[in-house]
């Protein structure tokens, strides 16, 4: 968002009309559900009847990323599924928000393999993690309600909160002790397929 | 316990007579095992189709690179069925490294398609006549076999070769 | 309902009008992660060739760095729509290559539970189907139903899913009455709600025109391809293995294996919702036959583990505890390898443990149903309209995760 308008930002119109926007959007996340694994099970059960979902504004769950705002990860991210996930966060237009929903999501779970990315935060920007395997519906229910209060608290109309998060938030991609043992162990370079979901 | 799998046992031996090559029987907990060699997989297999056994049930490799007194590194194990009488049969064979190679079984039971797909995928093995032979779970691109016992449970660091996407660049 | 198509290949200028449509691995039809690259002529498929993996986890390797007790669950994490199901089944397998008899209170216990997952993932898996196909008040009808199967599983276990209930032995915790009793609680007033589900699916008109004569299988196909459970009891193949290889309690008890002849998508969900019916009778079945003793196997001395109570209250229990738990003071199993297979939901789930004499697996392999059944998809779909793909692929009931583990 361009950060150059942004004339007396503090005034009071404005932040009359960040509150309101903060309240709109807050109360209408439509989740876009991408779920891969066993807590899409739990994500299809929160918006059942019994711990229903749509209570929270999230009424519809649209699968297409161009008409939803929240992003709910549910289940674990693998190598082949990573390039889709984060090309479908690129589609998704702003603002948006991302719920890292499950234990495989937020850091890879119980699955330290080969095959599953150990947080998708490594990847990709995350603003709510949901512990758990799978987290019962009443953890959704409260993670969406904090981050109704977390839009509520720093929204703005322009979405412009989104531009100063410049930098990865989660782990780094490798630790920094596993890439010495990998290249330990490894000593002759071989070439990692690299996914680039921007082409 | 051992009894019931004897007739089972003799009435196999005396259909797979005409086909060549050695055949050792075993029995492990009323389970029915025979251990063939590579080269005389296809007719093994075309005769035990013809007696009855109609489905493929299963159909997997194991590395017995680390298991104690193994004289081969590749165990194949098919898991056949008959299912009008419910008999039951495990038959395996072995294969070696450099290239381990077997005949498809395909032609015999289409179930094998992508169960050899997969062997290929987490052993390597190839399978000669294979209609589509391509990785069916990891991605074209990966370059190792990871269930060989050479190969580390974390991987080799290809689960974290990604690019990141930041949040103000999305 | 299937096209007459013209020969393909033959001709060329044909194949220039197909067009290629990316179905998945996000959308919402395809129940998480599966990815169809389908070949249209028009609306009518021509072609379809399945794309997956993406939910490849590694679990094979997994099992071969977890023990026996350790690796159930993982196991759990397979078909999550029938956790226990999966467990029941690593479990049989582990206690038949340690030739461990159980005890008769357990069996009775883990064939209610085998049971009340049977109605949970038969549940799922209409209601997921209709709700793909535009019938959501099913959906939530079903699911209704299933979270009371979570509570039950809730209150013998703690968790919702995922239990990870089973032992090699016997089951982590023994039932009380007061889950006896919620139990037959469930199981009377189940049939009312289920009598709702079944006209809203069953009799429903858009229903039965959208998948009666869709997605054929033959008898033959269905043996050559490997298919088992609903799936091929619905092409006709009379296999069910709690008949045919009677394990656990099933032997004792009286219940009828449903099958039919036509092969088509509806004759898949007729099965499964007759299978819920039949389910509702062996667990009453059972309850009533159900025998009072220990859950653990007895004569096992230290080997197996030993009841909660036990461990935090007497110094035996806690030296039991620590001689089953600790890698080189467990029970041996004998240095073979064993297949064995249980009647899932979803068919016949297998595993194939290779011993290497420790406690845990040197190569644990499980035979996926939804894999088997998933390769059967493309003969299934061709001809048909790109609207039946979802009602397909709902019918044979794919759970990524068992699919790609």
């Amino acid at each position: 968002m361009s950060s150059n308008i942004q004339p007396a930002s503090n005034g009071l119109f404005w932040t009359t009309l960040d509150a309101a926007a903060n309240w709109s959007r807050a109360n209408s996340l439509w989740p876009m559900p991408f779920a891969t694994a066993c807590c899409g099970i739990e994500l299809m059960s929160t918006s059942a009847s019994k711990h229903d979902l749509s209570r929270f504004g999230s009424e519809v769950m649209r699968f297409s990323p161009r008409q939803c705002d929240l992003m709910i990860v549910a289940g674990r991210v693998v190598m082949k599924m990573l390039p889709v996930l984060q090309r479908i966060w690129l589609q998704m237009p702003e603002p948006k928000w991302c719920i890292s929903m499950g234990a495989c999501a937020c850091s890879g779970g119980v699955f330290d393999t080969y095959a599953v990315v150990q947080g998708i935060d490594r990847f990709m920007p995350v603003d709510i993690y949901v512990p758990g395997c799978p987290p019962r519906p009443e953890q959704l229910i409260a993670a969406i309600i904090e981050l109704q209060a977390k839009i509520q608290k720093t929204g703005t109309l322009r979405a412009t909160e989104f531009a100063d998060r410049t930098t990865p938030e989660g782990p780094a991609r490798f630790d920094g002790d596993e890439l010495v043992r990998i290249r330990d162990r490894n000593p002759v370079q071989f070439n990692l397929p690299v996914y680039d979901p921007r082409h | 316990m051992m009894n019931s799998t004897e007739p089972q046992k003799i009435a196999l031996e005396a259909a797979l007579s005409a086909v060549p090559g050695p055949r050792a029987w075993s029995t492990f907990r009323d389970s029915l095992r025979l251990n063939i060699d590579a080269i005389s997989l296809v007719p093994t297999m075309t005769r035990l189709r013809e007696v009855g056994l109609n489905m493929l049930i299963d159909l997997t490799a194991v590395d017995l690179l680390e298991y104690a007194d193994a004289t081969d590194r590749y165990r194949m194990v098919y898991q056949l069925l008959d299912t009008e009488s419910g008999a039951r049969v495990e038959v395996r064979t072995h294969v070696n490294d450099p290239e381990p190679k077997l005949p498809t079984m395909t032609t015999l039971w289409s179930s094998a398609n992508w169960m050899e797909r997969e062997a290929y995928d987490m052993f390597g093995i190839v399978f000669t006549g294979h209609p589509n032979a391509k990785r069916l779970l990891l991605p074209d691109e990966f370059a190792s076999f990871p269930l060989r016992k050479d190969y580390p449970v974390k991987g080799r660091g290809e689960r974290h070769n990604f690019p990141v996407v930041t949040r103000s660049e999305s | 309902m299937p096209l007459e198509l013209l020969e393909p290949t033959s001709d060329p200028s044909y194949r220039e009008g197909l067009w290629t449509l990316n179905f998945g691995p996000q959308h919402p039809a395809t129940h998480t992660t599966l990815r169809l690259v389908l070949t249209l002529d028009g609306e009518t498929v021509v072609d379809a060739e399945p794309d997956i993996g993406f939910l490849h986890s590694g679990f094979e390797k997994l099992g071969e760095t977890l023990d026996f007790n350790q690796y159930v669950t993982i196991v759990d994490r397979m078909n999550y729509i029938s956790p226990l199901a999966n467990e029941i089944a690593w479990h049989h397998v582990c206690e038949k290559l340690l030739d461990i008899e159980l005890t008769p209170r357990c069996t009775y216990l883990r064939t209610i539970l085998a049971e009340l997952m049977r109605i949970s993932d038969h549940l799922l898996c209409v209601g997921a189907c209709i709700l793909d196909l535009g019938g959501i008040s099913a959906f939530m009808y079903a699911f209704n139903e299933r979270e009371r199967i979570y509570e039950l599983c809730e209150q013998v276990s703690g968790q919702r899913f995922h239990t990870s209930f089973t032992r090699v032995g016997g089951l982590l915790f023994d039932v009380s009455d007061q889950w006896l009793a919620n139990l037959k609680d469930f199981i009377t007033t189940f049939p009312k709600m289920f009598k709702d589900v079944n006209r809203l699916v069953l009799k429903n008109r858009i229903f039965i025109e959208r998948c009666q004569g869709v997605g054929i299988l033959s008898r033959e196909e269905a043996i050559c391809g490997g298919a088992t459970g609903p799936v091929a009891r619905a092409s006709g193949v009379t296999r069910d293995l709690r008949r045919d290889e009677p394990y656990l309690a099933y032997a004792d008890l009286d219940f009828d294996v449903i099958c039919s002849r036509a092969g088509d998508c509806f004759s898949r969900f007729q099965v499964r919702m007759l299978e819920i019916e039949e389910s509702l009778k062996i667990i009453d079945q059972a309850m009533q036959k159900l025998p009072g003793g220990p859950i653990f196997a007895e004569g096992s001395g230290k080997e197996l583990l030993p009841q909660k109570r036990e461990v935090y209250t007497s110094i035996e229990g806690l030296i039991h505890h620590f001689e089953a738990i600790m890698p080189n003071r467990q029970l041996q199993p004998p240095k073979e390898s064993l297949y064995a297979a249980t009647e899932s939901p979803n068919g016949e789930l297998g595993f194939y443990i290779v011993s290497d004499g420790t406690f845990r697996a040197y190569r644990a392999r499980t035979r996926p149903p939804s894999l088997v059944h998933f390769a059967l998809f493309p003969q299934l779909i061709r001809g048909c309209m790109l609207s039946d793909v979802v009602a397909v692929l709902g019918s044979l009931n794919i759970i990524a995760a068992e699919l790609d583990r």
